[in-house]
């Protein structure tokens, strides 16, 4: 311990390279064995077997579905754990001090000043009542031996991540910064003690594509600057592509695959990876998106076998038997029995392309110079839209287009917009209430967050079964049987008829949320950014279920999403808003393949893409 | 992924019955049902047992305690025993009606505030701001004293004066709830406000309910018996805890059971509803979760986090 506290120097002004003291003896800066975290000491373990090892420099990208465990190891790398949790074996090194043997002091000296945190949230994690000013000085000054004038390195940390360091920016509380700008306080904040490791949870889940690649940029850059080593917390693949060297994926509470992220992407083994990266869209192609059915047994509810079995297509018995052990194999470690096969067993070819051309018709959907306000503020001007019959038209813009403004407006949620809008060549009234019934069953919507759109109340079979009564007066002895087949169109069994919403998963509750507007017969679906609170794997899922039922029912669809990549894989037709006006509209092949506007080029641009 | 833990189905159709069952188990929860329970117990059945008539002159007046009149006599020699027995249920049933009452104006007056919005919050609320001006023993006397003493007026009187904070609590429970996702689909589903309120809403308010009920049912207990006190109670001969407490406080040197005994019933009663309402906010809220507990449902939770990511 007395080593690694020598290894901080005294004067970090420097510019340029700077390496910040010894690595161990291997070269790594950060290196985890066998890490085991339980609930309670003797209770399931949340997390077992986790090794890794960053070097200096270098981001390690920790990938995998939500109740993995990779926020769980995260916050172990800080020497945190939640409530309830213990860490029962294991270490955690970094520059050869283990972590976990440290005392409340002493770690609290480390926290911040050598291991720093990024959370997902940042507007959250700012504390509201402060200025940005005060609460980067106050990271220095907790610190104050390690480090030297606050006012200098505030200054320079800022300029770092490409913020203005006026006495103006310092002076603003963090409701005054954008999303972006709040979340480059915080790396500011993280990088501002020049630490050794820097743990980044997600960090632009929340952010748009430029945004978003701004600030990967700003990591990238800064860890080679300083040698720091940084774990990148998230369930992008695509993200983790394109910062890090290093990738462990995490499935049930255990490494699955871990390797250097050109093999891992460029020719995954294990099935779990392989089903991962099939989920990732791909912003040029129209391909079908594959995701990976089912969920992850949470602890105390993983058997003896491989966790993976039940979602697995390539499981043998023995895999139900026995759980397997981690092994070297063609550069990387994989968790799974049947390893040396799986590499071979990806030959099939790649899906067909998702979208059908739709026959010509007169539009559904007819939006003709659509301007709408909150108040005083306008939030749209002038848009002009129209969704033909069967096609899928997405809307594509960043937070605070206005793009969900407009889907307000076309299902009657919003009332204060001015314009014309037509619904089967009859005029649309503003508000749900001055609508005809046959027209609110007409519009069906599907709302951006699953946690909020079910009633906790109320069974999945009530809920489907709502619209059912209401619109298509369908006698009592029916309604089951209806909502059956439409929880079957999107792959939910009859046993969730039961259910409550907090019984299912986001998925399952968004398929649920879809369920309810399919089982109105309606002729146009508005999905509101449908996938945007949904896991990759999930989302493919999602997705394709939407896409297959809009196919088969012969819906009109309006897909509103920030997601560019998505697109293709389900929409015909894109429409780009920007700041509430239209940027440009058109077959979204060509829109997005060769953008007639530089604003779509430069997000075409900023999409995160898989490297492999 | 949330990962409902297959094998851990809970019945979540009535959360309160969840909430009450986990309550009674935490020893606050018990120590309050077990005292209100008591309270209860002697009220109802102690009409049926009770020795003497409660009107009946028997002995003299502030008689000691023997063993023909375990609690003595009070300030006309009737025995003390027979009217503690006789006098709670009245008071009980009068505390219940102006308590479903407040509760019933009160979270109608809430609920459509929070959900309607605009004009009628504005209304509803400022009219609930002027009633909440005046504390809540003193309007019930000013309505008493103008229009008489009568039992129906008393329970609507002490029922109105609990409507105004009730309205309070679950407007600021329903703003929440309100926006929500679910109530905008039912409204696209062409619900009527009132049934959007009734049946997408007031189920997810039960915890707020229990809670605001249990406390106005204390309060409601606390003002009636006071009422009584002051002699705005049931006409005299018949017995009431309130009116006991009053009667015979003369002879508090004389006999003290006979104020003693309905004073420590009405306060045992008000701890135990008391104590009982906190355990049920406490259990609704998962503050009284064992801390293992809490850490697996947030690990296996992950939801209230990302929900709100791209709100």
């Amino acid at each position: 311990m007395s080593a690694a506290k020598g290894s901080i120097p005294g004067a970090p002004e420097a510019q340029g390279q700077q390496r910040r003291g010894p690595a161990d003896r291997h070269g790594f800066r950060l290196e985890v064995r066998d890490l085991e975290i339980r609930n309670r000491r003797d209770g399931p373990a949340v997390v077992s077997g986790i090794s890794f090892a960053v070097r200096p420099g270098d981001v390690l990208g920790l990938v995998g579905e939500s109740g993995s465990g990779k926020t769980t190891v995260a916050l172990a790398l800080l020497g945190h754990t939640r409530r309830g949790l213990s860490v029962s074996a294991g270490e955690i090194r970094l520059d050869g001090m283990d972590l976990l043997r440290l005392r409340p002091a002493a770690l609290r000296q480390v926290r911040g000043a050598r291991v720093s945190y990024v959370p997902q949230d940042p507007s959250a994690a700012l504390n509201p009542a402060l200025r940005i000013g005060y609460q980067l000085r106050e990271a220095l000054r907790s610190h104050a031996r390690i480090t030297g004038d606050p006012e200098t390195r505030v200054r320079e940390v800022l300029g770092e991540v490409r913020l203005d360091a006026s006495p103006g920016m310092l002076r603003r509380y963090p409701h005054q910064l954008s999303g972006g700008q709040q979340q480059r306080v915080a790396l500011a904040m993280a990088f501002s003690c020049r630490p050794s490791l820097i743990v980044l949870d997600e960090p632009t889940t929340g952010l748009d594509v430029s945004t978003q690649r701004h600030i990967l940029d700003t990591v990238r850059r800064l860890c080679r600057r300083y040698g720091v080593a940084a774990v990148y917390v998230s369930h992008d693949l695509a993200v983790v592509s394109e910062l890090a060297a290093e990738v462990a994926v995490m499935y049930a509470g255990r490494v699955v695959e871990a390797g250097p992220a050109a093999l891992l992407f460029g020719r995954p083994l294990h099935p779990y990876t392989q089903g991962l990266l099939a989920s990732v869209p791909v912003p040029e192609g129209g391909r079908r998106l594959t995701g990976i059915p089912g969920q992850q047994p949470p602890p105390g509810h993983r058997g003896p076998g491989c966790a993976f079995v039940p979602r697995c297509a390539l499981a043998l018995d023995e895999c139900r038997a026995r759980a397997p052990e981690p092994v070297p194999l063609a550069g990387r470690t994989v968790l799974c029995l049947r390893a040396a096969e799986t590499g071979t067993a990806r030959a099939e070819p790649r899906p067909a392309a998702a979208v059908t051309d739709p026959p010509a018709g007169a539009a559904v959907l007819s939006v003709r110079g659509v301007s709408a306000s909150y108040g005083p503020v306008r939030v749209l001007s002038g848009i002009d839209l129209e969704v033909p019959p069967q096609a899928c038209v997405a809307l594509v813009g960043e937070s605070g287009s206005g793009k969900t403004t407009l889907a307000r407006c076309i299902v009657g949620l919003h009332r204060d917009w001015t314009g014309e809008m037509t619904f089967q060549g009859a005029r649309l009234a503003r508000g749900a209430r001055h609508r005809p019934v046959p027209v609110l069953q007409q519009i069906q919507c599907v709302f951006q967050n699953p946690y909020t759109s079910l009633n906790p109340r109320k069974t999945v079979g009530q809920i489907v079964a709502e619209p059912l009564r209401r619109f298509l007066h369908v006698p009592r002895g029916e309604q089951s049987e209806r909502a059956v087949s439409v929880l079957g169109d999107v792959a939910l069994g009859p046993r969730y008829l039961s259910r409550y919403p907090d019984q299912l998963s986001g998925g399952e509750r968004q398929r649920v949320a879809i369920a309810r507007a399919l089982v109105a017969e309606p002729s146009l679906l508005v999905c509101d950014e449908v996938t945007s609170a949904l896991d990759v794997s999930v989302q493919a899922v999602v997705v394709e279920l939407l896409r297959a039922a809009a196919a088969r029912r012969h819906l009109a669809m309006l897909f509103i999403t920030h997601n560019l990549a998505l697109v293709r894989s389900v929409a015909q037709f894109a429409v780009v808003l920007r700041q509430g006006e239209i940027v440009e509209a058109g077959p979204a092949e060509q829109v997005l393949a060769d953008p007639g506007s530089d604003y779509t080029a430069q997000l075409m641009a900023d999409v995160p893409r898989l490297r492999s | 992924m949330t990962a409902a833990a297959p094998g851990t189905e809970r019945i979540r159709r009535h959360q309160w019955l969840a909430s009450m069952g986990s309550a009674v188990r935490t020893p606050r929860g018990a120590a309050g049902l077990g005292l209100a329970g008591f309270v209860v117990a002697v009220a109802v059945i102690g009409p049926q047992v009770a020795p003497d008539s409660p009107g009946a002159l028997l002995t003299l007046p502030f008689a000691k305690p023997s063993g023909r009149f375990l609690l003595g006599a009070d300030f006309l020699g009737r025995d003390v025993l027979s009217r503690v027995l006789d006098g709670g249920w009245l008071l009980l049933l009068m505390a219940v009606a102006a308590t479903v009452l407040g509760i019933a104006a009160g979270a109608a007056a809430g609920i459509s505030a929070a959900y309607l919005r605009g004009r009628p919050d504005g209304l509803i609320m400022r009219t609930v701001d002027v009633i909440l001006a005046f504390p809540q023993l003193v309007f019930a006397l000013l309505l008493l004293s103008i229009l008489g003493p009568r039992l129906w007026l008393i329970v609507l009187a002490v029922g109105l004066t609990h409507a105004p904070a009730v309205a309070r609590v679950l407007r600021s429970a329903t703003l929440d709830i309100s926006e929500r996702d679910f109530v905008k689909v039912a409204e696209l589903q062409g619900m009527r406000p009132a049934a959007v309120m009734a049946k997408e809403i007031l189920p997810s308010l039960s915890t707020p309910l229990m809670v605001e009920a249990g406390l106005r049912l204390t309060y409601s207990i606390i003002i009636m018996a006071g009422l009584a006190f002051l002699g705005f109670g049931q006409p005299p001969p018949a017995p009431s805890w309130g009116t006991m407490i009053n009667e015979n406080r003369a002879g508090l040197a004389l006999n003290p059971w006979a104020v003693i005994m309905p004073a420590l019933l009405i306060a045992l009663l008000t701890v135990g509803t008391n104590l009982l309402t906190d355990a049920v906010g406490r259990a609704a809220l998962g503050v009284d979760r064992r801390p293992g507990e809490a850490a697996l449902a947030d690990a296996l939770d992950p939801a209230p986090n990302r929900a709100g990511n791209r709100a």
